[in-house]
């Protein structure tokens, strides 16, 4: 057991499947000799060599491109995109080429890539270079989409992501890198489509993502030690494939549904397992279900203007205690 | 076999060297062929309401898919655009798959799920065909690096019109594979227009590809895309090029489309006489005239055009009997186990 930063995860991750598939490789801008723009693959290149762990021009796209190109052909790439704000530049290759070659090919055409990007709000960088995306990938049939809130599921998701046969979307919060967890020694391999309970409780479901787990987590302390409400929180952590098991039985189990989003309000994740629990368990809730989220503006910069939008753990509990209690 | 050039040798550079030989001589006419039947067939049946969607024919262009294809070794692979059946059938993917492709049967290439601007065949090496404008050059740019990475001597060809170099992914690709020393090569098919805007309106250079070949540290290159003996020439050049680790090329193919951009468009944005003058550049026309001054018989090449219109008739044939693609298929495919499921 060691305790490692989110951001030593990465590279950890990386390094793990790396040194155990020499078909995988990894680009992006700034990562190799540098160790990346938040330092999240700092040894990578040492440790692999310039032929495995590349620096690139600044070009998403034919980073993007030529990862398809490679996966195509036999390799297993992981690419940087820096911030998850400039999938816009690049988003032929994730929305259209990606998740439509098997499919119009009649399965001919295989793509096994990973894209990791520094997602989400908390840095202060305003509203181009602090988004949260991850509903801009959900959307889309064929790719695969997660977001993990610890050192130990970034190593562990990481490698599902690598040894997936298809493209998956790895969202990094950028607000987390510095964070800490305690990683088990050895080899750490997770599943793509698995949810966790990471508190479990009878009153109510809080689903959370990436930066809004600790956030929720928080919220829960709150709620069960000044208003004696049990939260049960659950990391969703993977989009697609979706965990709808684990969000069923929990609402089965506490009856009330809070999604907790960085997303802006309109189509967030939030509303497709909203949409789904009101479809599959309609008669299971006692009341209805809420999603918080930002609102649906851009994101400020200012640190008193982006602390009020992100969803916080006072917003959470003052959103679930009066809900349980209306 | 004696060599055509055995007979009848030409004089040094007229196209007429002895270095391509007679059965590659007669592969490239027959390839040319191919690709004028197929695509006139595809017009035809679109006429009749059998091509359903869009098609986008290389009628014209002809030279410049066989002369790639036939430099070609086994391997090597090609990436296309929606305009891409003549990329296609001269890889020798069978005219009936692609038919059936475009005549949206169950006996289609990709059984109708791609349509007509999606032609892919691994087996033959057609390793997609792309319909978002410059996306396929950097994916031929990564197919290049897991050659360089893994030592592998294949080479990447991507195909692409004159309005494709004005698109931001072109340029990121051109410099990342020169900066990468990648083994790809860059094909350009100019034919004069985007759509239907002529080129020239919108582009600052004269020469779309080949006058930025020199911001990539690339030679420039133009050559006269309705000659396959050229185009298999130059093709020759930068296969060997990139093969021996060498770099990529940018070529720029000089051609004509005879027919519309896609589908029925009658191209009335054609000044007066542009076709007619370009028709007289027929590269099917040239290459027949050039194997018959080589002394290549009259019968041989006459037998070469009946086996393959036969080819192509019976190619209808089967297509027009066949099914449509069966409905199971919908769902298939969408992830790598087969299948569409997103949820638990
Ligand atoms: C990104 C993008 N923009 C626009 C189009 C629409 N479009 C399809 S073909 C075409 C013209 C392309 O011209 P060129 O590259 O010269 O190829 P050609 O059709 O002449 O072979 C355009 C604009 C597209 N498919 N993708
Ligand atoms: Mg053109």
């Amino acid at each position: 057991m060691a305790e490692l930063t989110y951001r030593e995860a990465v590279a950890r991750g990386i390094a793990q499947e790396m040194a155990r598939d020499p078909d995988v490789v990894f680009l992006g801008e700034d990562v190799a000799k540098a160790g990346g723009v938040f330092k999240a693959t700092v040894g990578l290149y040492e440790q692999f060599g310039p032929l495995r762990v590349r620096d690139t021009p600044i070009s998403e796209q034919a980073i993007l491109g030529a990862a398809m190109g490679a996966a195509m052909t036999g390799l297993k790439p992981i690419a940087e995109i820096m911030f998850s704000d400039f999938f816009a530049v690049c988003f032929d290759y994730i929305a259209n080429e990606f998740p439509k070659s098997r499919y119009m090919s009649n399965g001919q055409t295989k793509c096994p890539l990973v894209v990791r990007t520094g997602n989400g709000a908390g840095s202060r960088f305003g509203a181009q270079h602090s988004q949260s995306v991850e509903n801009w990938c959900m959307m889309i049939p064929g790719l695969k989409v997660v977001a993990p809130s610890t050192p130990r599921d970034v190593i562990g998701l990481m490698a599902a992501a690598v040894r997936d046969p298809d493209p998956v979307i790895f969202f990094e919060h950028k607000s987390l890198y510095a964070t800490k967890g305690e990683v088990p020694d050895g080899e750490i391999v997770d599943r793509l489509g698995t949810a966790k309970i990471v508190r479990p409780g009878k009153d109510c479901t809080i689903i959370a993502l990436a930066l809004m787990v600790s956030r929720a987590l928080a919220a829960a302390e709150t709620l069960q030690s000044e208003h004696g409400i049990d939260c049960e929180v659950i990391d969703v952590r993977s989009l697609v494939p979706l965990d709808t098991q684990t969000i069923l039985g929990s609402v089965a189990k506490t009856h009330r549904l809070f999604t907790v989003e960085e997303n802006p309000r309109l189509c967030g994740w939030g509303a497709e397992i909203v949409s789904i629990v009101a479809d599959e368990a309609f008669y299971e809730l006692d009341g209805p279900p809420v999603r918080i989220t930002t609102p649906h503006i851009p994101l400020p910069a200012a640190d008193i203007l982006e602390d009020m939008v992100l969803p916080t753990a006072e917003r959470i509990v003052e959103t679930v205690k009066r809900s349980l209690e209306s | 076999m004696a060599r055509v050039s055995d007979r009848a040798p030409g004089a040094a550079g007229s196209g007429l060297n002895d270095d391509i030989g007679e059965d590659k001589r007669l592969a490239l006419y027959r390839s040319q062929v191919v690709i004028r039947e197929a695509e006139q067939r595809a017009f035809d049946l679109f006429l009749q309401n059998l091509v359903k969607g869009t098609s986008h024919l290389s009628l014209g262009q002809e030279a410049v898919a066989a002369g790639f294809a036939e430099a070609m070794q086994p391997g090597d692979l090609s990436f296309c655009t929606y305009r891409g059946h003549s990329h296609t059938l001269a890889r020798g993917v069978p005219v009936e798959k692609v038919l059936g492709e475009l005549m949206q049967r169950d006996n289609g290439l990709m059984r109708g799920k791609g349509g007509s601007m999606h032609l892919t065949s691994e087996e033959h090496g057609v390793m997609g065909s792309y319909a978002i404008i410059g996306a396929h050059l950097p994916i031929a740019c990564g197919s290049a690096w897991r050659a360089q990475y893994k030592g592998h001597k294949d080479v990447s060809v991507c195909f692409f019109g004159d309005g494709t170099t004005n698109i931001g992914a072109f340029h990121e690709a051109l410099n990342f594979a020169a900066v990468w020393k990648l083994p790809v090569i860059f094909v350009c098919e100019n034919n004069l227009y985007m759509e239907y805007t002529p080129i020239g309106e919108v582009t600052a250079v004269q020469h779309p590809a080949a006058d930025r070949a020199a911001s990539y540290g690339l030679e420039r290159i133009v050559i006269d895309g309705n000659d396959a003996d050229a185009v298999y020439r130059t093709a020759r050049t930068a296969y060997d090029k990139a093969r021996a680790g060498r770099g990529p090329s940018l070529i720029e193919c000089m051609t004509y489309r005879h027919s519309g951009h896609s589908r029925a468009d009658p191209a009335k944005y054609r000044p007066e006489g542009e076709l007619e003058k370009w028709k007289l550049r027929d590269p099917v026309k040239i290459y027949r005239e050039r194997l018959l001054q080589f002394g290549v018989a009259e019968k041989v090449i006459a037998g070469i055009e009946t086996e393959v219109r036969k080819v192509v008739d019976d190619a209808t044939e089967t297509c027009k009997a066949a099914p449509p693609p069966s409905l199971d298929i919908l769902t298939t495919d969408v992830y790598a186990d087969g299948g569409w499921a997103w949820r638990n």
